[in-house]
């Protein structure tokens, strides 16, 4: 598991960011990005991958490895190191290939 | 591990002597024609150059496609049909050889039209086609936007209609390339690549391929070199017209699989990810460059196809150069000069993979082309052959 | 419709080199636009400097780091237009006539697609940790040294449990260091770094010496060393677990351990980040002493193509130091180049810097020697994933080389390693090492895939809503149809 250091942890009391990810209620500080944000809330992986199915999680944390693909906001395949954790966001497993939006 | 002693892999071949047959270019089409070959002859080889070379076969949709071909020549409609039909034959050849399939599917395909005016052109321009003298007839209808809308829904608003035919397919032409060269790998036959051909001599009734490894030599050999044919045409005396056009294709991420049939210019693949195609640019020899605005618009109208698509992600764009003979058509020809030697050349190399392997190969390996190639020698351009 | 916006000079990367030319080109008055993908300004090194939790403890992440600050600070305050959370995902010779410069560079801010036509580019696009290809790399608890710092730069995030660390080269330590500093218990630091080979490297010892990281880098050694369980000379290397990380198994002199693990952190050195470069046509070359592709070019950041430089990590790694001194070099050459100073003028100032320059990056031919990562870790074997994005093996990969595959491109079109989102940054320097390997030939002949834009994703529609052309609009729609 990853914890937050004393200073995350406070400016996270003083100024959380509430999230649902997988329908959970999870909080956040404000700066994290959605994947150091799954990575404090307990998660190790994020998606399924489309090949063959078995579960990766954030690993380069700098954009260039794609392994933190999640859904946001309905969104699908969206790099969770890249993106800043916004009030009332919406964090989804990514389910292997992503559907094509209806 | 030492630099010098380079005991590289293109070196090793399983047969030393004369090759009963030989081609020169392994992408899909002297790929597809070796493969014939060698289910004909014992001792086949192909000899291919590098890694970076102008392969043509890499930038490949993969169409398996009959509607549009022939416009012009008649025979060609012909030959594409030939090979549509005998393309699942090669396709269960080759599984049960490698044990790999290549994703061929054949449930019919699309063309789609976005204006009035590219619908009436199209009817017209099928109908003509198929009304030529000596066209080969087949089933195809002109679908409003109400069928096609049946047939793939998700269609856009601006799509009026397509044509379409039962007879249209597709297949995954780097699984078709894998598959070849690991029928090879099972089969013997001698795949050499980092072997680019520089000369060609006629010596004793045996063809002598001079190469930086050193000569290598056979009874029978198909020129099958994209680009390259120009040159080593001349080598045979045939000079075979051949110039570069560039096409650019989009690939986009895997989705799941929500496109079951085929548009000439939009596919999904059946791994599933996408491809978009496809341009045409009289592009010299620049295939590593991509032009921002022709992607623009291969994207437009993608996204005008399939609106939602909108949001579906580009991973990468492709360029590769088409290997166009002067009329668009094919040219097959035996050297009048050195009977035994043929030149191969076309831009639908997966559409023809199985006419190449199982109806051209066989009559290289009889010596002769058959009278209904004819109309696809060089002399149809009344060029006058160099030595 | 998308906009489109005019500039001197495009720089793509706000990291140590970027920042330092962005203040440099100020100076001489050029208009300038500066993308980087994240926040805020810092590259990696100087990652979260402006909003780390971890300011009122400067003693965690070290002195090295916040001395970048004053840098980060000038870089703000300066002329240049800062696009931040840009991916530039194009940077393509003119294609169109909109206006006289030679450089259309396409990037999305918030998915939305944009142009932006420069006369000049400098690509600073830094570096990303090479690949560590062993089995169970790719298993959830497993992440790069890099990552960690990240989360404890950016977010003061760190692992708890029981925690690994495994590899060689400075930033291990440097990490184990932090970690320490913030009172995080690590477990076990696996050092791969080969028996004998300090020894071997005697004689770039003194240059190594003579190096401004020599002392800091030893004290920080000698105290990770003191207070960690190090392990040396691991030759062997593996995760294990179904879902995720469950313990890790080692291999040093004749003894193989399994230990149970929730964290594997693994590094073994960086390398340039390429992508961009190469698929914007800059020459590549194989550096056989870190083991990676390099972009060629000269002490200016000229490459072989025309009003394009390249500087920092992305021209080769030698860090921060070196980094802000070859981007300033290259401020000035293409502040020469635009006609704001003379040649004269430019080597005069160049003096001082080529002369920092040498003095940051002395000792580099020991450093660089001393972690290289070992061949075993380059070259695996087996089921071990290379390509991590397409999941194929380093056997498939063997094997297929054994079918005639010659090349990193062939291989792509046969397994379709390297077709992934990531675009070979992750696969491309073991695929050539494997192919090189099969064939028993050198990197450099083996060569590299052939990158095109774009070189990071954008969606369809973006795409779409770019400008097309008369030209564009006909070789697409053609009513007359081929044959």
């Amino acid at each position: 598991m990853f914890k937050r250091l004393p200073e995350s942890e406070a400016q996270l009391n003083a100024h959380p960011v509430a999230l649902k990810v997988n329908g959970m209620e999870v909080f956040c500080r404000e700066g994290d990005s959605v994947a150091a944000a799954l990575f404090a809330a307990g998660l190790l992986d994020c998606r399924d991958t489309p090949v063959k199915g078995v579960p990766r999680g954030p690993f380069c944390m700098m954009g260039v490895c794609f392994d933190c693909l999640v859904e946001i906001n309905g969104m699908p395949n969206q790099q969770g190191c890249m993106v800043l954790a916004k009030p009332g966001m919406n964090i989804e497993r990514q389910l292997g290939a992503r559907e094509v939006q209806t | 591990m030492s630099a010098s002693t380079k005991e590289s892999i293109s070196n090793q071949r399983h047969h030393k002597g004369v090759y009963d047959a030989l081609v020169i270019g392994g992408g899909l089409v002297g790929s597809a024609i070796a493969f014939g070959l060698r289910q004909e002859v014992d001792h086949v080889a192909v000899l291919d150059e590098g890694d970076v070379a102008f392969r043509a076969s890499r930038g490949n949709f993969g169409l398996v496609w009959v509607q549009s071909k022939g416009m012009g020549m008649p025979a060609y409609g012909h030959w594409t049909v030939s090979s549509q039909r005998l393309w699942s034959v090669l396709a269960e050849k080759l599984e049960a050889i490698t044990g790999l399939e290549v994703g061929l599917e054949q449930k019919g395909g699309l063309h789609a039209v976005l204006t009035e005016h590219e619908y009436e052109s199209r009817v017209q321009f099928m109908n003509k086609l198929i009304e030529q003298p000596g066209m080969i007839q087949y089933q195809w209808k002109m679908l409003d936007r109400k069928e096609l809308l049946d047939m793939v829904p998700g269609i856009g608003p601006e799509v009026l209609g397509a044509s379409w035919t039962e007879i249209d397919g597709v297949a995954n032409p780097l699984k078709m390339l894998r598959a070849l060269h690991t029928a090879f790998d099972v089969q013997s036959v001698d795949y050499l690549p980092e072997h680019p051909v520089a000369d060609i001599h006629f010596k004793n009734n045996i063809f002598e391929m001079g190469t930086p490894h050193g000569i290598v030599r056979a009874k029978k050999i198909v020129i099958a070199s994209g680009l390259g044919n120009q040159l080593l045409g001349n080598q045979i005396g045939l000079s075979i017209p051949v110039r570069p056009q560039r096409g650019q294709i989009i690939v986009l991420e895997r989705t799941k699989r929500m496109l079951q049939l085929p548009f000439a210019t939009l596919r999904q693949m059946d791994e599933g990810t996408w491809l978009i195609g496809d341009s045409q640019e009289e592009a010299a020899y620049a295939d590593d460059v991509v032009g921002l605005p022709i992607l623009a618009t291969l994207a437009n109208r993608a996204v005008r196809t399939i609106p939602k698509l909108r949001d579906v992600r580009v991973v990468r764009s492709w360029s590769a150069l088409r290997v166009m003979s002067k009329d668009g058509f094919p040219i097959y020809e035996e050297s009048p000069q050195f009977p035994g030697a043929f030149v191969a050349t076309c831009h639908s190399g997966v559409t023809l993979a199985a006419a190449h392997a199982l109806r051209l190969a066989p009559m290289v390996v009889e010596g002769k082309l058959s009278e209904e190639m004819a109309p696809f020698s060089t002399r149809r351009f009344n060029v006058q052959a160099t030595t | 419709m998308s906009q489109v916006s005019n500039c001197e000079v495009a720089i793509i990367g706000a990291g140590p080199a970027g920042m330092a030319a962005a203040l440099a080109l100020t100076e001489y008055g050029l208009d300038v636009v500066v993308f980087d993908e994240n926040p805020a300004a810092g590259g990696q090194i100087y990652r979260g400097i402006t909003s780390s939790p971890l300011r009122d403890r400067p003693q965690i992440l070290g002195k090295d780091y916040w001395a970048g600050e004053p840098l980060v600070k000038k870089f703000q305050a300066c002329d240049a237009q800062k696009i931040h959370e840009a991916i530039v995902w194009a940077v393509s010779q003119q294609t169109s006539d909109f206006a006289p410069s030679h450089f259309e560079i396409g990037y999305s801010v918030n998915a939305e697609a944009r142009l932006l036509h420069a006369r000049h580019v400098l690509v600073a696009t830094g570096a990303h940790e090479r690949p560590f290809p062993i089995r169970g790399w790719t298993l959830p608890g497993v992440i790069t040294g890099g990552a960690a710092q990240t989360l404890l730069k950016s977010n003061a995030i760190v692992p708890s449990d029981r925690i690994v660390l495994a590899g060689c080269g400075p930033l291990l330590y440097l990490i184990a260091w932090q970690y320490l500093n913030s009172g995080v218990k690590i477990d076990m630091l696996l050092d791969t770094t080969p028996k004998g080979r300090v020894l071997s490297l005697w004689p770039y010892l003194l240059d190594f010496v003579r190096s401004p990281y020599f002392l800091k880098g030893l004290n920080l050694v000698r105290e990770v060393n003191s207070k960690v369980n190090v392990v040396k000379h691991v030759s062997e290397l593996a995760a294990n677990g179904v879902d995720a990380l469950e313990s890790i198994t080692f291999k040093t002199g004749n003894q193989e351990r399994t230990v149970e693990a929730d964290h594997l952190l693994l590094h073994q050195g960086v390398m340039p980040n390429i992508n961009l470069a190469q698929a914007l046509g800059i020459t590549l070359n194989w550096n056989d002493v870190i083991k990676c592709w390099e972009p060629v070019a000269d002490i200016w950041g000229n490459t072989n193509v025309e009003r394009v430089h390249i500087a920092g990590d992305a021209a080769g790694i030698a860090g921060a130091w070196a980094a802000e001194s070859r981007g300033r070099l290259a401020a000035t050459d293409i502040a020469f180049q635009l006609g704001k100073l003379t040649e004269q003028q430019r080597d005069t100032v160049a003096v001082k810097l080529r002369h920092d320059y040498v003095a940051v990056t002395r000792g580099r031919e020991f450093f660089d020697r001393l972690f290289q990562p070992p061949v075993q870790f380059r070259r695996p074997t087996g089921d071990t994933v290379v390509c991590r994005c397409e999941e194929i093996t380093a056997s498939q990969v063997r094997e297929t080389v054994k079918i005639g595959c010659t090349g990193p491109n062939q291989m792509k079109s046969f397994l379709r390693c390297g077709m992934g989102p990531c675009q070979g940054r992750f696969c491309a320097v073991t695929v050539t090492e494997l192919i090189a390997d099969e064939r028993n030939v050198p990197e450099q002949d083996v060569g590299h895939y052939r990158l095109r834009f774009p070189t990071k994703p954008l969606t369809l529609g973006e795409l779409a809503a770019l400008p097309q052309t008369e030209d564009s609009i006909k070789a697409v729609v053609r009513l007359k149809k081929p044959v």
